[in-house]
Order: structure tokens, then sequence, then C-alpha cells
């Protein structure tokens, strides 16, 4: 067998495979989320929505990419040309990078790490220089602006999102991803969302704290992806589009799947840390019916969240930026930070929920 | 052979990055190149971090430097009216101590190598079999060194609020939003029906 770089060839082609794969389902997968965006804003404007290219505008997604590859790519002269190009392709790579140690299935991830979580919180704080050095290196106002809202706004929420994230550690016992979704097997009695096991009484004390971390979860994800109600760096009646005002064609493409992938890497995340990830709702398995495999769940959770993300864009109307940051430092990260005592009091006193769980499911 | 010798070529290539590009953050002439090069210089050194067995600190690296320091640093060079002629000027005058500072530190580094060729396997302690990187830091740092872990928390505290106490100042006449206020206004408070006759109109 034939050796490179310490690994055997058969091994180093299957995880080349394997990231391949991982791209292309995401980026196939993210052109009909696209769609289903649009779609659900249309419909909730009582309008149809993209519906000319393919059956039912299946393809619209498809023909925009196309559009946007052979639109002719406009470097501002008074930009910083490295940074300006350098910016979009940070962005993208990180997107693309945190997806390695999401579980998508038993055993479905290219990198079982063990510090899964800290290397999802590492790599995406990362993501934020995409749109700060793209801001800057534009050399323009509006784009400068939308860039330090941006920073500011993506800092803050990273705090509380990891406070929310801790006291899910602490349940677990874990930053492995794959132990985190094992934890929640059995039912959706288990998911840290819900804890709602009556068989196990005092647990019943975490409901209210974890569902309410789901909740802040949920519209810290929100602000964190820069999306509606919280998008303000890209508002259009303030600041045209934010960090993206100079770019154009595939630079803005990146800049754009870039930030859809952050925004199905939040839906993920949510279904990994708090709706029980790959397992189902209710573990029962009949003889007559055919077992859904465990991608489907995860898959339906994620589009799932993506609709509720979707719904939330068409629904509600634009913070003001400090109220922003108020709901940020001054409501989020004291709650969160209670609830990590709360839960860490429970965790002293009466151990781990999921310790009769591991090695389940 | 080839597999034995990847470690070392990685170190290589990671440490002179991390060489490189911390030269470059001082050798070029925009700042806010400068931190993009810090940065760099950051990530390398996770990668030496990763490759000493230390995942633990190297993604904390990323995380608290990488995530939240160099971009505090960004933003505020970002924001600077610098001018480059002008500080060009100020080079040679700060050479001898920036020479000193250097001399310090290149002393301080020989001395460590030095150590730990007198005295090899000094330098990193493995943890034991089956604990992970994190689980030996923490069972350190909350027993052993819980107190220091505190002092240090403590401090940090204070040159937070001492931060705040600096630059928070009140100013009349600026309009904020006080959300309490706003939520406990009532109807009886906030609405008065006032019962007009046609053609006259309210107020005197």
């Amino acid at each position: 067998m034939i050796e490179l770089f310490g690994m055997e060839w058969p091994w180093l082609l299957w995880k080349l495979v394997q990231i391949l794969l991982f791209v292309i389902v995401l980026l196939v997968g993210l052109a009909f989320l696209l769609l289903m965006d649009r779609k659900v804003w249309a419909a909730v404007q009582l309008r149809r929505g993209p519906n000319v290219v393919g059956p039912f505008g299946l393809l619209q997604s498809f023909a925009d990419f196309l559009k946007f590859v052979f639109k002719e790519l406009i470097i501002p002269a008074g930009s910083d040309k490295v940074l300006f190009i350098l910016a979009p392709i940070i962005t993208l790579v990180t997107a693309f990078g945190v997806w390695a140690v999401v579980p998508a299935a038993p055993g479905w991830v290219i990198s079982n790490l063990n510090l899964g979580v800290l290397y999802i919180l590492a790599i995406s704080s990362l993501g934020v220089y995409g749109i700060i050095i793209g801001g800057w290196a534009s050399n323009s106002k509006y784009p400068f602006l939308g860039a330090l809202r941006s920073t500011a706004q993506m800092i803050s929420y990273e705090v509380s999102i990891g406070f929310i994230l801790i006291t899910v550690l602490l349940l677990v016992g874990s930053l492995n991803l794959t132990e985190i979704v094992n934890a929640q097997a059995g039912g959706f009695w288990n998911w840290h969302a819900l804890m709602l096991d009556f068989g196990d009484p005092k647990s019943l004390i975490l409901f209210p704290v974890m569902f309410y971390m789901f909740v802040l979860f949920c519209i810290s994800a929100l602000a964190e992806t820069n999306r509606p109600p919280f998008d303000l760096p890209e508002a259009e009646s303030e600041l045209v589009a934010g960090y993206q005002v100079e770019y154009s064609s595939t630079a803005y493409l990146l800049f754009m799947i870039g930030e859809y992938l952050n925004i199905v890497l939040m839906c993920a995340m949510l279904t990994v840390m708090f709706l029980g990830g790959w397992h189902a709702p209710l573990d029962v398995k009949l003889s007559f019916m055919p077992q859904i495999p465990p991608f489907f769940w995860f898959a339906g959770k994620v589009v799932f969240m993506f609709f509720l993300f979707a719904m939330v864009k068409a629904i509600v109307p634009r913070y003001r930026y400090d109220q922003l940051m108020r709901l940020g430092w001054k409501v989020f990260l004291p709650s969160s930070l209670v609830a990590i005592v709360i839960v860490s009091t429970y965790v002293m006193m009466f151990g781990r929920t999921a310790v009769g769980l591991a090695g389940g499911g | 052979m080839f597999v034995e010798m990847l470690p070392a070529i990685a170190f290589y290539i990671l440490a002179a990055t991390a060489v490189g590009m911390a030269f470059m953050v001082i050798a070029s002439r925009n700042p806010v190149h400068s931190v993009v090069f810090l940065i760099g210089t950051f990530l390398a050194s996770a990668g030496l971090f990763v490759l000493m067995g230390a995942e633990f600190l190297a993604l904390l690296l990323i995380m608290v430097y990488v995530g939240a320091v160099a971009v505090l640093f960004m933003f505020v060079v970002m924001m600077l009216d610098v001018d480059f002629v002008e500080m060009k000027q100020g080079f040679l005058q700060y050479l001898p101590i920036g020479g000193v500072v250097a001399c310090i530190l290149l002393a301080e580094m020989i001395l460590v190598g030095a150590a730990s060729l007198v005295n090899p396997g000094a330098g990193v302690k493995f943890a034991e079999d089956g604990t992970s990187n994190i689980e030996a830091i923490g069972n350190v740092l909350y027993t052993e060194y819980a107190f220091f872990f505190e002092a240090v928390g403590l401090i940090l505290l204070l040159a937070m609020v001492g931060a705040i106490v600096l630059t928070l100042r009140k100013r009349d006449g600026v309009k904020t939003q006080n959300i309490s206020e706003q939520i406990a206004r009532t109807r009886e408070g906030g609405v008065e029906l006032v019962d007009i006759k046609p053609g006259e109109g309210i107020g005197s």
C-alpha cells in the first residue's frame, strides 16, 4: 500500500471524496434553501416569488449563479485591491471550514474532533474578517459604516452564543458534537430544547432554563449572521447594502454564499445542540414501516429551522442599532450567565442528565 | 521515511510563516495590512500549538486573539487617520529603545533554548493517557491554581470597570431610550380623551 503524508492512500482519497461530497451537497442544498427563502418571503407578502426558471422556479438559484459568474468584476480604483479580493474568499473559506465538524448522521462527519464546539466558535469568529476587511478595502463610506456595525454586532452576540453553548456542554460533559447528539437520543423529551423527561422529575427544573436558552440561541443566531431583523450592516434604507456596496459579480456571490452557509450552519448548530441532531422525535420502530434514515431527520430539522428564520425575515421589522446592542449586552448576556449558574448547580447536585444515555444511539 | 519528516516539515513551514508574518507586521506601510499580517502570525502560532499536541490552546488562541483582540485592533486602526510621513520620522528616534527591548527578548529566548538543551524534556509536560487537553488544563486550573485564576478574574473585572468609569460621562440634553419607563407606560398616563365641540378646537 502506498503511503502519503503518513496516511494510507485509500484513507486520504476517501477523505477527499467526503469533503468534495459535503461541499457539493451543501452548495446544491443551499441553492434550494435560497429559493425556499424567497418563496416563503413571497408567500407572506402574497406574491408568487420566482416561478419562471424551471418548474415552480426550481432552477432560479442556478440561473442567478450563472448570472453572477458571467457579470463583470468591478474593482474600485481607490480600493485596496489585494484585500478587496481577499475578503470574500475569507468569508467563503471560513463558512465552509466550520462544516468540517458538523455531524449529519451517525459517522457522517469529516472530522470527529473532541473539541468540536470550540472549533466551530474559533473558525466562525474568523468570518468577521471577511466583512471588516471587505468594508475597509472598498474605501467608501457605506461599506465602512456597514463593516463597523457588523463587527460590533457579531462580536457582541458571539459572547452570548458562547455562554448559551456552555449550558449545553455542562449537561453533556463533552465538546464533541457527536456525543452531544447522542446525549439527546431516545425521544424529544431528551432534547436540550425541551428537557421534559417525566421519568426523572428533578430534571424538569431544567426545562424552562434550557427552552429559554434555545430561544436565546435562535435570536443570537439571527444577529450573528446579520439576518433580519438584525440586518443593520446591510440595511438598505440606511447603508444601501452595507459592506457589499462595492462588490459585484463573483465576489458578491462569494459573500452571499458565505452568508447563507453561516445561516444554515446556525440552523445545523441549533439542530445538533438543542433539537437532538439526527435522532427521531419518537423512537418507535414499526416492523411494517421502513426505517427513516437518520440523515433525513437532521436535514428536516435544519430545513424547519431555516423556515423559521425565513418567516422571521418576512414578518419582523428591523431593529434599531442601540436597541440591538442593549438586547445583546443587557438582556442576553446576564440571563445566559444566570442560566449557567442554574445548570451548573443542577449538574453539581444531581449529576449530568446524559450519564445514563452515554454510548447510546 | 517521508512520514517521519512530516511534523518537522510542518513545523518549519509554520515557523517560517510566523516569523515572516511577524516581520511584515512591522515592515508594511499600511497599519491595516500590519493587523492582517498579525492575524497571520496568530494563525501560524496556533498551528505550532497543534503540532505540540495542545489543540485546546490553539483553538483558544484563535478564538481570543484572532476572533476578539485582533478584531478590536483592526477596528481602531481602520478608523485612525494616520499621517504616514510623520510616522516614519519618529523611526530613528525610537530605534535605540526598540533595539534594547529586542535584545532583551532575544536574550530570554536564547536562555529558554539553552535551558531546554541542558535539561531536555523539561519544557512540555504531556497529560497522562485518557485525559484530553481541556480536562488536563481544567484539573490544574480549578484546583491547584484556583486562587490565582480567580484573582486574575477579579483584576480583569477591575480593569473593565475602570475603563468604563474613565469613559462614562453624563451629558445633559441627550435623548436616550429608557426601556423600563416605556414599558411601564399605561393608558391612563399616556392617553387623554378630550370632548371637543365642533368648530372650537382645543387649547386656549
